[in-house]
């Protein structure tokens, strides 16, 4: 056992309690890759919902400022967006199964999850899409009041991460399918579910203030 | 086709722009053409622009604020002398030109000389006092830096086509809105920085897990050397405070391109949204910019006193609490807003009481000093230059913090004068402290010491000489951002600040005298031991310039001050240096990711500027494909045989030895 590993170095103390040391205030050295990808990936998730938390509360302080338009009770269908909803958190369960799938390196089942998740995501986009352009022929446009800037602003930036995170989904898919579940590939999916999670947990919070509260307006 | 661009984009009927823009134009096809006809092409694109070395990075992140802080400088030099001529007179400068002048040094000098600068040398540093080989994200560092890099390049592009943002460098609305600010200048300012701003989230993302989970080993949270104690603070800064940035933007484009209302004056606007959501980002900032320069004075003040740095936990405490409160004051920016007696109080007392941990670090470096062997080399003068003026700076930032004073001084050039105090005093002088500290480590030669000194005399009595007469100016009710005025009690001090601006541009024409000279005279000032300060952390515990791989074997950290430990125990037991057990490195690959991407950035970011839509969708598939070319690539590292790692070594080892034996052998 040798203290230190420069060349510099001497042998240690023979009678340094080394090994109690290093156990109790050591530190084992750099971490392996996919903590340290995997503890990145999170801190990108942090940021991007400090950037969320703005658009809500951008929201929070235009509620009311209608300027003589809709206000939230009038625009919001609840029963659309009960159903989105579902196939949102559905698409989470998926997600879940293609990475146990993944953890099992089974590719069959791991396509079927992932495709199942992007059909379901898909759902949730034509249904979000169907609102809004509803909302736009009605004369209720993010143009109309500030309100409806801010409703669209933070519903549909979570909507452009469901559709980012579907082109990554295909991504994940074919680079499964061409390359196997190789070390890299695996960290990289880690990410994606972390991704796709985190736009469960977002959306559980839009559905909360934006629909919930904001239909008490 | 063309969206906007027209040839009516060309400021033909502007001569300053238009000249320096063909001159700067005609020196970079100058440079492009010889780097070209010289055969340095390949390798200037297989060391530098694919490099995903850390070191390399931050070579080029510094490279690219000081070039950066020549053009911001040169908008200062203009304004100090439109401000010391424009009395009773319209000056030389058109208040639309001027306009846009103030906007771009602000600009310029926050996010593209000093968050470059800061950034660049925690790349370069921190990973070698980590005791590690390389950050923990190497090819999104290099995506990172050429996306900064991108957002100056379409800053620069406004010199020339079209204009820049007339709003003051955090354009606030409504005048950034559409309906005063119809042309193209607000939609540069916002894109550069949206592009930029997700550069310094990719670099912060980086750096944090770098320090969190990527240390050798021994190395505990409170054995790392301060600078990356305030690398973390200032990084976890980044992450929570960038997306404000970008959010805020974002809401002011989607006004100005879509028609929306978040800061309009009709429709349910509120523009003090603005005001509160991007200085919630602001006031982060400006520790973002500090901390690493505290990082910077502490490594240079106790490595120069020759001591441990003095009360090392409280520090760290200090640097965190900072960290916290800085979130907490935001508001102070605009006590005239009208919030009310009791939110500008607490506002007011928490911005006095971020006072207090910084002055813990001044007194902390006081006492590092305080029975040490101080040597003055220049990092340290501009150590010592910093703590006077940036105490100044504090003190008049105090008297800012009480909200009633502030009333009076909001937006006049007392308040100027305070943020150059700090910003200035703070994080430029920590900058050069950093780059003369560090350069012999990042090019294994030191830089000029007589050159470097007398460029720190001139700066620092040339900031003096510009930017008291500024508090004395503004105490008098001069208001910021003025193209003419007609009070005569102003002038002599505009005068004086005018000459005090000449005095700083000696002492960086001396900088620039001083690189030039140490790059004649490398052979006689190179560093073959690679310890020329007799440093205390591991970055001098390798070779200057160090190998790819930083070290041949992970140190082994057993206390504070690292190097300084092994360094001494091994002049105590003069012990026989031992053949380390040299392993296989796996290094990451080069790779064009971050370039590519940065290109495709640029076209998106100039076709959005001028509304092209073709082209934002030909980047937007450029920038998706490069995102599955590089998630397709099989081989991202590659491997350095242990014996090719022992051969580097060896001779390095050697050299340094030689280097010791001489220096240190008694005659």
């Amino acid at each position: 056992m040798t203290d230190t590993t420069l060349p510099y170095s001497a042998h240690g103390d023979p009678h340094h309690l080394r090994g109690l040391y290093d156990s109790a205030l050591g530190h084992e050295g750099p971490a392996p890759k996919r903590i340290v990808t995997g503890f990145g990936f999170w801190i990108f998730l942090l940021s991007d919902i400090v950037m969320f938390s703005c658009f809500f509360a951008s929201y929070a302080v235009l509620l009311r400022q209608t300027a003589g338009g809709p206000s939230g009770s009038q625009v919001f269908d609840l029963r659309s967006v009960a159903a989105e909803t579902a196939f949102l958190l559905l698409s989470s369960f998926t997600c879940g199964l293609a990475s146990i799938a993944a953890d099992l390196r089974n590719a069959r089942w791991y396509q079927a999850a992932m495709a199942a998740t992007a059909v379901l995501g898909l759902c949730f986009l034509a249904l979000e899409a169907r609102e809004f352009s509803g909302l736009v022929a009605r004369g209720a446009g993010p143009t109309r009041s500030a309100f409806l800037s801010a409703f669209f602003t933070l519903v549909g930036c979570h909507g452009l991460h469901v559709s980012a995170g579907i082109l990554w989904l295909l991504t994940m898919m074919a680079q499964v399918l061409a390359k196997g579940f190789r070390a890299d590939i695996l960290r990289r999916l880690l990410c994606f579910a972390l991704f796709w999670h985190a736009l469960d947990i977002i959306w559980v919070a839009i559905f909360s203030v934006v629909y919930l509260v904001g239909s008490g307006t | 086709m063309l969206g906007k661009l027209s040839w009516a984009a060309i400021p033909l009927d502007q001569p300053i722009p238009l000249t320096v823009g063909a001159l700067v134009l005609v020196a970079i096809l100058a440079v492009l053409a010889w780097i070209v006809i010289a055969g340095h092409l390949p390798y200037l694109w297989r060391e530098w622009i694919t490099s995903v070395d850390h070191k390399r990075i931050g070579v080029m992140y510094i490279l690219l604020a000081s070039v950066m802080l020549l053009r911001g400088g040169s908008d200062a030099i203009m304004m100090r002398a439109q401000q010391a001529i424009a009395y009773h007179s319209q000056g030389y400068l058109p208040p639309e030109h001027y306009n846009q002048i103030f906007s771009a040094h602000g600009t310029i000098m926050i996010f593209f000389v000093a968050m470059p600068f800061v950034i660049g040398l925690m790349n370069l540093v921190v990973p070698l006092q980590l005791g590690v080989r390389d950050v923990a994200f190497p090819t999104l560092n290099s995506v990172g830096f050429w996306l900064t890099a991108t957002g100056s390049l379409l800053v620069n592009i406004s010199l020339v086509i079209g204009e820049f943002a007339r709003t003051g460098w955090l354009a606030f609305p409504p005048l950034s809105e559409l309906s005063y600010s119809p042309g193209v200048g607000v939609d540069y300012y916002a894109w550069s920085l949206e592009i930029s701003g997700i550069g310094t989230l990719v670099a912060g993302i980086n750096l944090v897990t770098t320090v969190l989970k990527l240390r050798t080993r021994g190395m505990t949270y409170l054995r790392m050397p301060m600078f990356c104690w305030t690398t973390l603070a200032s990084n976890l800064l980044i992450i929570a405070a960038f997306p404000i940035l970008t959010a805020t933007l974002a809401m002011l484009l989607l006004d100005r391109y879509l028609g929306f209302h978040f800061f309009t004056n009709e429709a349910g606007g509120n523009v003090m949204m603005f005001m509160n959501l991007i200085w919630a980002w602001g006031h982060p900032e400006v520790y973002i910019l500090v901390l690493p320069a505290f990082g910077v004075f502490s490594e240079v003040v106790s490595t120069f006193s020759s001591k441990p740095l003095f009360g090392y936990r409280s520090m760290v405490l200090a640097t965190m609490a900072i960290c916290i409160i800085s979130f907490m004051v935001w508001l102070h920016h605009f006590f005239t807003m009208g919030a009310g007696p009791y939110v500008n109080a607490i506002f007011g007392i928490a911005s006095m009481i971020i006072a207090v941990p910084t002055g813990v670090k001044i007194y902390n470096w006081l006492f590092t000093m305080y029975g040490g062997r101080v040597r003055f080399a220049t990092p340290m003068m501009w150590a010592v230059g910093f703590m006077v003026t940036f105490i100044i700076g504090g003190l008049t930032g105090v008297l800012l913090a009480v909200p009633p004073a502030d009333f009076l001084l909001h937006n006049s050039l007392f308040l100027v004068a305070h943020f150059h105090n700090v910003v200035i005093g703070g994080t430029l002088f920590g900058a050069f402290a950093g780059y003369t500290y560090w350069f012999p480590k990042a090019f294994g030669f030191r830089l000029d010491e007589r050159l470097g000194k007398v460029a720190f005399w001139f700066t620092l009595i040339g900031f003096y000489v510009t930017f008291i007469p500024l508090y004395s100016a503004g105490v008098l009710g001069m208001t910021r951002r003025m193209q003419h005025y007609d009070v005569a009690e102003w002038r002599p001090w505009m005068i004086a600040a005018g000459i005090g601006m000449v005095l700083m541009s000696v002492g960086v024409i001396f900088q620039i005298l001083q690189l030039v000279v140490s790059i004649r005279h490398r052979a006689e000032l190179r560093d073959v031991t690679g310890d020329p300060w007799d440093g205390r952390s591991l970055e001098w515990a390798t070779s200057s310039p160090p190998p790819v791989f930083n070290f041949a074997v992970m140190p082994n950290v057993t206390g504070e001050d690292a190097y300084w430990t092994i360094k001494s125990k091994a002049r105590r037991q003069n012990l026989e240096v031992r053949e380390p057990d040299y392993r296989d490195i796996e290094m990451p690959r080069n790779s064009p990711t971050g370039f590519v991407c940065a290109f495709f950035a640029t076209v998106m970011g100039f076709a959005l500027i001028w509304h092209i839509w073709w082209m934002v969708i030909l980047g937007l598939v450029g920038a998706f494909a490069t995102f599955v070319v590089f998630a397709w690539r099989d081989h991202d590292e590659y491997v350095i045989p242990a014996n090719e790692v022992a051969r580097i070594d060896r001779a390095n080892l050697a050299e340094r030895r030689a280097a010791t034996n001489f220096a240190e052998s008694p005659a």
